[in-house]
């Protein structure tokens, strides 16, 4: 080998590589185009560094990396693989909270052993590793209030200053950890017991509406414990894919709030967002229910129809089901469209990636801007599942939890059909204006056996 | 790598990830995240640095849940991001053919 090669050169030279693919692989992810290439960018980065990282000068416990490794990534990918497109979101939260407690992990060898490098490397070490920690808790919670495994949200009074102290105290206790005064084993445990137990208060109170909001902010804070803990190690690699995640997490928060009319310091302290129960503005009228087979008639023979998708089409797999009907009804000659809130479903995008699991092509799919003016031409809004985004309340009483937030106009439609399980309120409780317009005739049942009943009743139509 | 360096590296990194996601497609903001999520699973590589340099009982344990937490993070990230993007090449072949 030539006198200049040596295994930390190769190792720097791969991080490079890598940080270049995960960059270009997260640019081709943004568009539609080249998202599929994307992925497999980013996944030869992660490849090329994993294997060069066993170059590590130094490396030893091959008789545990391995095993570990092993053992992670076919738990992760039995479950990855078999997961329900439903319950990505919830998948997502999995994952991510492990990168976290990874982050956690290595930042706790380095301070039980005592912190080798001087006080910024250990504050960095430190911080990471709070961050982690809560991104660990906090995303476990989220993975269980998504997976109907927690169903209450435990709130109390004055959880804020708790929650509050939790964190002066964690900090203390981080202080004393990195200035090496006092650092002994026992308080370095206690330090991440209490980021721990931070993660978990601050999770508990948030409602499941709000959990995409969350998710998307854990996911920044793993990126950014990464990018510290990067920086602990001076590992390039770390630093710049932790740092990109970090920032982009942190918009796609912020565009996710934004999209729902809330402010994050609103998502992460109000409690609001599955209880409301006290329902504001007495809402006139009553509900009118139809039978399939009138809808039917009605869809046959409209020259417009826009389905508005939510989360009960989600829960109840109906996509292939709604879009075997509007294939019937594009056969003959109705020009059928999907119109998707920012906000449907339990993330952004959701809908989409369920709409496109059925095979429902792009150029039907309109977002909110795009759709909303359409409405009036409209002779039917099918709303499947979906009740807050097109709850009219918000573009009207000022005392709604909702009032501001972007809907679609799904009333200004000749005619509202709305498919629903029964008549709960939706995930905010509030009682739904639309549901008792005149215009508006509601069809109970889950969306699959409703899906199933139009089409049985589009083809009586013949 | 000098302090002043490191903080160059973070700042340029942190416009570059704002950069990347800022003229995103609404269509594509869950599968960019989870395409994210698998991104922070470079983690695994700090979690075998720490377990390969472990020495006591505790450091190993540690050290050894870290990389199974990192190995999961990674694969689990991959596959649910390829996962969601294939539905949407099928879709977008599909669309092609329609308009042609």
């Amino acid at each position: 080998m030539p006198g200049w090669f040596s295994a930390s050169l190769a190792i720097q030279a791969s991080y490079f590589v890598t940080a270049v693919l995960f960059i270009m692989g997260l640019k081709r992810m943004s568009s539609p185009v080249t998202a599929r290439s994307g992925i497999l960018w980013a996944g030869a980065g992660m490849g090329v560094a994993t294997l060069v990282t066993f170059l590590y000068p130094g490396m030893s416990n091959y008789g545990l990396i391995l095993p570990a490794m092993l053992v992670g990534a076919a738990l992760a990918w039995w479950s990855g693989k078999r997961v329900a497109m439903t319950d990505m979101p919830q998948m997502i939260a999995l994952y991510n909270g492990m990168g976290g407690g990874a982050a956690a992990a290595i930042a706790a060898v380095e301070l039980y052993r005592g912190g080798a490098g001087g006080y910024v490397t250990g504050s960095l070490a430190v911080l990471g590793g709070i961050i982690g920690a809560i991104s660990f808790s906090g995303s476990a919670i989220a993975f269980g209030k998504l997976q109907g495994l927690i169903t209450r949200s435990i709130r109390f009074g004055g959880q804020q200053i708790v929650n509050l102290l939790l964190l002066a105290a964690a900090l203390v206790l981080g202080a004393l950890v990195a200035s090496h005064m006092n650092a002994g084993a026992g308080v370095v445990t206690g330090f991440f017991v209490l980021a721990l137990v931070l993660g978990v208060t601050m999770t508990l109170p948030i409602g499941g509406a709000d959990m995409p909001v969350v998710i998307s902010l854990y996911n920044a804070l793993t990126g950014l414990a990464v990018g510290l803990e990067g920086f602990a190690l001076d590992n390039a690699a770390m630093i710049i894919a932790g740092t990109v995640v970090g920032s982009a997490g942190t918009l796609l928060t912020q565009l996710m709030a934004r999209a729902m009319n809330r402010s994050l310091g609103n998502v992460l302290f109000s409690g609001f967002g599955d209880t409301g129960g006290e329902a504001t503005g007495a809402v006139t009228g009553s509900l009118k229910p139809i039978e399939a087979a009138d809808v039917g008639v009605m869809l046959a023979f409209a020259s417009k129809v826009i389905v508005v998708p939510g989360y009960g089409m989600a829960v109840a797999q109906a996509q292939h089901k709604i879009w075997e009907l509007c294939q019937l009804l594009i056969d003959r000659g109705v020009n059928v469209r999907f119109a998707i809130h920012p906000v449907a479903g339990r993330m952004p995008g959701h809908m989409n990636v369920l709409l496109a699991e059925a095979g429902v092509p792009y150029d039907l799919i309109s977002d909110l801007d795009e759709i909303n003016a359409e409405f009036e031409t409209a002779d039917v809004a099918l709303i499947i599942g979906a009740n807050d985004v097109v709850n009219p309340v918000a573009r009207t009483d000022k005392s709604s939890p909702i009032y501001g937030m972007p809907i679609l106009n799904a009333d200004k439609a000749k005619n509202v059909i709305v498919i629903k399980r029964g008549r709960g309120a939706g995930f905010s409780g509030i009682e739904n204006a639309l549901f008792y317009l005149d215009n508006t005739r509601m069809l109970y049942g889950d969306a699959q056996k409703a899906g199933a009943e139009l089409i049985a009743a589009v083809k009586a139509v013949g | 790598m000098t302090g002043m360096v490191a903080l160059y590296i973070f700042m340029l990194a942190a416009f570059t990830g704002y950069e990347v996601i800022s003229r995103v497609p609404v269509i594509l903001h869950t599968p960019l995240m989870s395409g994210s999520n698998f991104v922070h699973g470079i983690v695994l590589v700090g979690a075998m640095v720490a377990l390969g340099s472990a020495v006591t009982p505790l450091e190993k344990v540690i050290g050894f849940i870290g990389v199974l937490l990192a190995a999961g993070n990674a694969v689990g990230g991959y596959v649910v991001t390829e996962r969601m993007l294939e539905m949407f090449k099928a879709s977008g072949s599909r669309a092609r053919k329609g308009t042609h």
